[in-house]
């Protein structure tokens, strides 16, 4: 089988990489790229996002044919795409970092900045929270409710659909930290930062 | 509920790990990827490399040991030392640091801050702040702590802040080494001034510092390098007295 983590100059993937290869081992081939005839031919693909909302779009747009591409691997073969971080938030319509942008639209809302309550919040949200498991998700077998996960993030997704919605976290409001639709996965957290955890979640999706 | 963190500094010399005593006094406790292992296994939130390798000759041997770090660590890894430049931080990132720490060349250039935080991500880029008392004030120094810039410290924090730094790391050069507890004047004065995270640094002696650091400190993280270095506390162990004093922690 053929994982591809997509490298489309997001900024740092290589935690992403060597979880995915740690949990892989020898048995599933980890493929990094971002040419699109390998990306279409693999079974499931990984979708990281550090950065900006904004940064992260422009560099998807910026490599030719890469959105037509997950668009056909994502919504016409569904086949089973997991988003980390800003890899979740751009499944929004739209994103409000730096400026209004519009994101790959695969689930339905909006991505804005987390209210901080008059500074009472400290942002970025950044450390080891707990994820509150709202829904049942094939990523989190063998995840116990209340589990931590590492965050680094300013941002939230505010999907429409709640039903979408697998797991939230907790600070200043309940933040969205896990979505499933379909073949569609995604996680505001890291799991290739969350230790023994984070790697069962990869572990969860690469068996799926 | 988020945790407060409790994150074990490795200061690594040409590939190996030391400890500096006020920034002298220099003694060798071992292989980095090994201790960084032992550390995230015992439950660490994060691990600090900082690397004081002096010549230009050896610093690439810092590299390896975060290419090899990141292989067998899966918990966030920052690596700060000699970090000059965009370029440098970009090496960093592609071996496998998830942060890089800025310390002299954010005092010298604050664009190699603002620069790295559009290129990378704020969530990557920690500023680094030595600061030593003077007077009522706080001034920022640089080069490994020799050299005083003569920047008020909590004027610069800010400044950081506004760059795009992510996350500071606030050493007490007055306490550093002294094991005597963290400047708590310090780490509240700044923590109350900016609206990013504070990682509290210098001067931790026992579990009770670590307590103070972010009751009184307001810190949303605490580093420590001698009491788990030397085997006088685990991580667990901390992270218990953290937890029975009221803290949360990720246990």
């Amino acid at each position: 089988m053929n994982v591809t983590i997509v490298d489309y100059n997001s900024g740092n993937i290589s935690s992403v990489i060597n979880s995915f290869k740690e949990v892989a081992k020898d048995k599933v081939n980890i493929e990094v790229t971002s040419d699109l005839n390998k990306i279409k031919s693999s079974e499931k693909v990984v979708l990281p996002g550090q950065g900006s909302f904004k940064s992260c779009v422009d560099a998807l747009n910026s490599i030719k044919g890469l959105v037509d591409t997950l668009n056909e691997v994502v919504i016409s073969n569904k086949k089973p795409l997991l988003g980390i971080c800003v890899g979740l938030q751009m499944f929004a319509d739209i994103g409000y970092e730096e400026k209004e942008t519009k994101g790959l639209g695969w689930i339905s809302g909006k991505v804005s900045k987390i209210d901080n309550q008059n500074g009472k919040y400290k942002l970025p949200h950044i450390g080891w929270n707990q994820v509150n498991i709202v829904k049942d998700s094939k990523i989190f077998k063998d995840i116990e409710n209340n589990s931590h996960m590492y965050f680094v993030h300013s941002y939230e997704f505010i999907p429409k659909d709640k039903n979408v919605i697998t797991a939230t976290t907790d600070y200043s409001s309940n933040i969205v930290c896990s979505v499933e639709k379909e073949n569609i996965f995604g996680t505001q957290f890291h799991p290739e930062k969350s230790d023994k955890l984070g790697l069962q979640i990869i572990k969860n999706f690469i068996n799926l | 509920m988020l945790k407060n963190r409790i994150i074990p500094c490795l200061d690594v010399k040409n590939g190996r790990v030391v400890k500096g005593i006020n920034f002298i006094d220099l003694k060798d406790a071992g292989d980095p990827v090994e201790q960084a292992k032992i550390y995230s296994d015992g439950g660490a939130d994060e691990i600090c490399f900082l690397d004081i390798t002096a010549s230009n000759e050896n610093r690439d041997t810092i590299y390896d040991v975060v290419e090899k770090t990141s292989k067998r660590c899966f918990v966030p890894l920052t690596v700060g030392g000699g970090v000059r430049s965009v370029d440098d931080i970009n090496k960093l990132l592609n071996c496998g640091a998830d942060k890089v720490s800025i310390n002299t060349a954010a005092v010298e250039n604050s664009k190699v801050v603002s620069d790295s935080s559009k290129k990378f991500g704020s969530q990557c880029i920690v500023v680094a702040i030595d600061a030593k008392k003077n007077g009522k004030n706080w001034e920022v120094f640089t080069h490994g702590g020799r050299n005083n810039s003569g920047i008020n410290a909590i004027e610069y924090a800010k400044k950081m802040e506004e760059n795009g730094a992510g996350e500071l790391l606030i050493t007490s050069m007055d306490r550093d080494g002294t094991q005597i507890g963290y400047d708590i004047d310090l780490m509240s004065k700044i923590s109350s001034k900016i609206n990013i995270p504070i990682i509290a640094s210098g001067g931790v002696g026992n579990l009770d510092h670590l307590v103070d650091g972010i009751k009184l400190g307001n810190a949303s993280a605490v580093l420590a390098a001698s009491i788990f270095h030397y085997g006088k506390h685990s991580v667990k162990e901390a992270k218990e007295y953290l937890d029975s004093k009221g803290i949360p922690v990720r246990i």
